[in-house]
């Protein structure tokens, strides 16, 4: 064991410092650190800088053009990005998709969409939930029959996110209902420009719209575009949320969230001295940054074990609840720090959204924040789901 | 970076498992808890056969290891077993600070510490200074040692003591402490048998005559010394704890997957799947934070004072977690003395009160991150 750096550890992070000092504007920065909503134009530059210097696909192979790095790498990254407020790799087409093509796809399929990825070509979203089909997932609905080179799609899939950009969806669809519901399902490449689909914006309670509802009426998609074989589409949809999860403890982010924290509570007063020297405040502070060191600790070690030896299942069930609840508490401690200003609501369904903030520009955005990141404990398959996941992976069968 | 054992110590956790498994059953450690030494003498020698005393030092004091890893692999597996001999009390507070401050005579202890044949306690704390490391009231003066020192943790089985002093300074002066090692015949010592196993000690000096030459090291500044030895017992009892917190958190799954009630195996009930959910993501948590002590404890202070710090904190919240709930959802057989997990719930409760609680570990790493 040793928790140094390397010398070559420590070169890479001083290339990623540097990197990100030379390519990351002010301008970018600030609107990260700020809260600010990207555009999709903002994401676009931000990848194809990454994707310039090799770095935008981080987890992939080298041979599909990858960085191919490895778990301390990429936590160097993801601290250094998070503490630098770069802005966040939109992981849709890269670290989910991209993994089950790897893995499952044809050729055809990883020659015609990977470099299209990279390229920013195409902007993939992630068609798996439903209405009905929560952390329940496998008993979505949404229904694909197959029609000579065609499927024909009818449903409903929801809470997409930045599906209002994308021009793509990768879907799981029921193709067979006859049988066991995990046993009917197959993964589907669905073109959004497709005559049949709409996309219709959900505004969430942080008063964002980063969510959307999208509607499938006898939309046709080609054959070629299933994934693997039809039916099987349950075993690369479990397979693409290992790789969901390992980046799911966010330890970069709440590493930034602290530093923001701490920032925060230094320039607020409370009884006349900064709110960090208030004792109460101070051990709540204390507490959560106690838990993250040893949250660091854990996801590297992890990740590492999960280089070595495939995807994680329970210790990635184990990293997501816990970092979900660490960052939750990080934006909880937030709201609280800037007082009274946490208070204006700033939604995009409200005319004069954009006018000038009132109190600090620290203030803005962490009440929405706090809101936002419940969605944390709910999505990629609940916290009770991973609960469930883990008692009955240690416990087995009993009867 | 790099989180796997090396094959030596691979070897260490091996062979210690295996053994402790193997002599260090439950009957055994229940009679040992009711014997009037609190100890097993013969086991002692066993560990020092092994080798345990050794990996604790590293080579130029006679040892073959030493290092933060070492210490933690050692005691994860002494925790795992519950043992409740005075290894860390010896080795880690007698052995680290004589190897760091003896003079030839008194280093000349570290061979026959590793081979077995000598227990050594330290006798620091005092009923007023709590947890505080530099209060120091017991004083040294013309010869003679006058104070009262409570709870020494193996003082009653020790073969010497060490007992801190003030020399100059007021009472919580970091300079002006200074520390004597004494023949443990020559104290006046009330025992006690420690809830979670072990023995301690109050010891009164009425103005025990010592002479100068029994001093540990320089006059006035065993401060530094004192904190660098606590750092390592922390690191080693947080490790202790894991392993015990691995062996409640062990038998609380073997018993919600055969105890039945309702006519069937009480594992099946969500609601206790969850909470077994919780004490093995608090496990996981603890096992990083020792790693983290143990990683930085060669690291400059600040550093390695903060994880150490955190560790603790952390861990003591983990050990309350974990004894309580395993004690729950066993239900009434763990509030049986005779039971495995009582004697593993007490130990890794109780191990909060010692070098510093979850409380004053908080405190020290908001002042560690003020800095």
């Amino acid at each position: 064991m040793d928790l140094s750096y390397t010398d070559e550890e420590s070169a890479f992070q001083s290339e990623v410092r540097n990197f990100l000092a030379e390519k990351l504007s002010k301008q970018m920065s600030e609107k990260v650190r700020l809260g600010g909503d990207l555009t999709k134009a903002d994401m676009d530059e931000w990848h194809s800088i990454l994707n310039d210097k090799g770095w935008l696909a981080q987890n992939w192979p080298k041979a599909f053009g990858g960085a191919e790095w490895d778990a301390v790498q990429r936590h160097i990254y993801e601290e250094e990005a998070a503490l630098a407020n770069a802005p966040r790799i939109v992981p849709f087409g890269l670290s989910m998709l991209a993994p089950v093509l790897h893995k499952f796809g044809s050729k055809e399929q990883c020659d015609r969409w990977l470099p299209r990825i990279l390229s920013g070509e195409d902007w993939w979203c992630q068609g798996y939930s439903e209405p009905g089909a929560g952390s329940d997932l496998a008993s979505l609905k949404t229904r694909a029959v197959r029609e000579g080179d065609h499927y024909i799609v009818n449903g409903q899939k929801t809470w997409t996110t930045l599906g209002q950009h994308a021009n793509m969806i990768f879907c799981l669809v029921r193709t067979d209902v006859d049988v066991k519901q995990q046993e009917g399902i197959s993964f589907l490449l669905i073109d959004m420009d497709t005559p049949g689909i709409e996309v219709r914006p959900i505004v969430l309670l942080d008063g964002g719209a980063e969510v959307n509802e999208v509607w499938f009426t006898d939309v046709k998609v080609p054959v070629a575009n299933l994934v693997g074989e039809e039916n099987k589409g349950w075993t690369y949809a479990k397979y693409l949320l290992t790789h969901e999860r390992t980046n799911i403890a966010g330890v970069g982010f709440s590493n930034a969230g602290l530093q923001a924290v701490k920032r925060i509570a230094k320039s607020e007063l409370s009884a006349g001295i900064p709110l960090i020297e208030n004792p109460h405040f101070a051990a709540r502070i204390a507490q959560v940054e106690i838990d993250l060191m040893a949250m660091s600790l854990s996801n590297l070690r992890i990740v590492s074990q999960a280089a070595k030896g495939g995807a994680p299942g329970l210790e990635a069930s184990m990293l997501k609840v816990k970092g979900s609840i660490i960052r939750q508490e990080i934006n909880d401690l937030a709201r609280r720090a800037v007082g009274p200003y946490a208070l204006p609501f700033a939604s995009e369904a409200i005319e004069g959204a954009n006018e000038a903030p009132f109190g600090p520009e620290y203030a803005a955005p962490v009440a929405a924040e706090y809101f936002n990141n419940r969605k944390l404990s709910i999505f990629g398959g609940s916290n009770e789901v991973q609960r469930q996941i883990i008692a009955k992976t240690t416990l087995g069968a009993m009867r | 970076m790099n989180f796997e054992l090396t094959e030596e110590r691979q070897m260490l956790q091996d062979t210690l498992r295996r053994f402790l498994a193997d002599k260090y059953d439950v009957p055994t450690r229940n009679a040992i808890l009711e014997s009037e030494s609190g100890m097993s003498a013969e086991i002692w020698s066993q560990l020092a056969e092994l080798g345990i005393q050794g990996a604790l030092f590293d080579e130029a004091q006679g040892g073959f290891g030493g290092a933060g890893f070492d210490i933690a692999v050692v005691f994860e597996e002494l925790g795992r077993a519950g043992i409740v001999e005075p290894i860390l009390e010896t080795c880690i507070f007698g052995g680290g600070l004589i190897a760091a401050l003896g003079n030839e005579a008194q280093k000349g202890l570290l061979e026959s510490i590793i081979d077995g044949n000598t227990k050594i306690a330290l006798a620091h704390s005092e009923p007023r200074s709590r947890y505080d490391l530099s209060r120091v009231e017991t004083q040294y003066e013309d010869g003679k040692i006058k104070g009262h020192k409570s709870m020494a943790m193996g003082a009653p089985n020790a073969d010497f003591v060490i007992i801190s002093v003030r020399e100059s300074g007021g009472n919580d002066d970091q300079n002006g402490i200074s520390l004597f090692l004494v023949p443990a015949p020559d104290l006046d010592m009330r025992t006690t048998a420690v809830m979670g196993g072990g023995m301690a000690a109050d010891i009164y000096l009425d103005g025990l005559s010592v002479s100068d030459d029994k001093r540990l090291g320089p006059k006035g500044s065993a401060f530094l010394y004192l904190e660098t030895v606590f750092a390592k017992a922390i690191t080693a009892i947080c490790a202790q704890t894991l392993g015990g917190m691995e062996t409640a958190t062990k038998l609380t799954i073997d018993y919600l997957q055969t105890r039945k009630q309702f006519g069937k195996p009480i594992g099946t009930f969500q609601a206790l799947q969850h909470r077994l959910s919780d004490m093995l993501i608090e496990l996981e948590q603890a096992r990083s934070a020792v790693i983290g002590a143990a990683g930085y404890l060669d690291a400059d202070t600040h550093l390695r004072d903060r994880y150490v710090s955190a560790a603790k904190n952390l861990v003591g919240r983990a050990a309350r977690l974990i004894a309580e709930e395993a004690i729950q959802m066993h239900g009434g057989i763990a509030m049986t003395q005779e039971y495995e997990l009582a004697h593993i719930a007490k130990r890794v409760v109780m191990a909060d009160h010692m070098f510093g609680d979850t409380d004053h570990h908080l405190e020290r790493f908001i002042a560690l991150s003020a800095v």
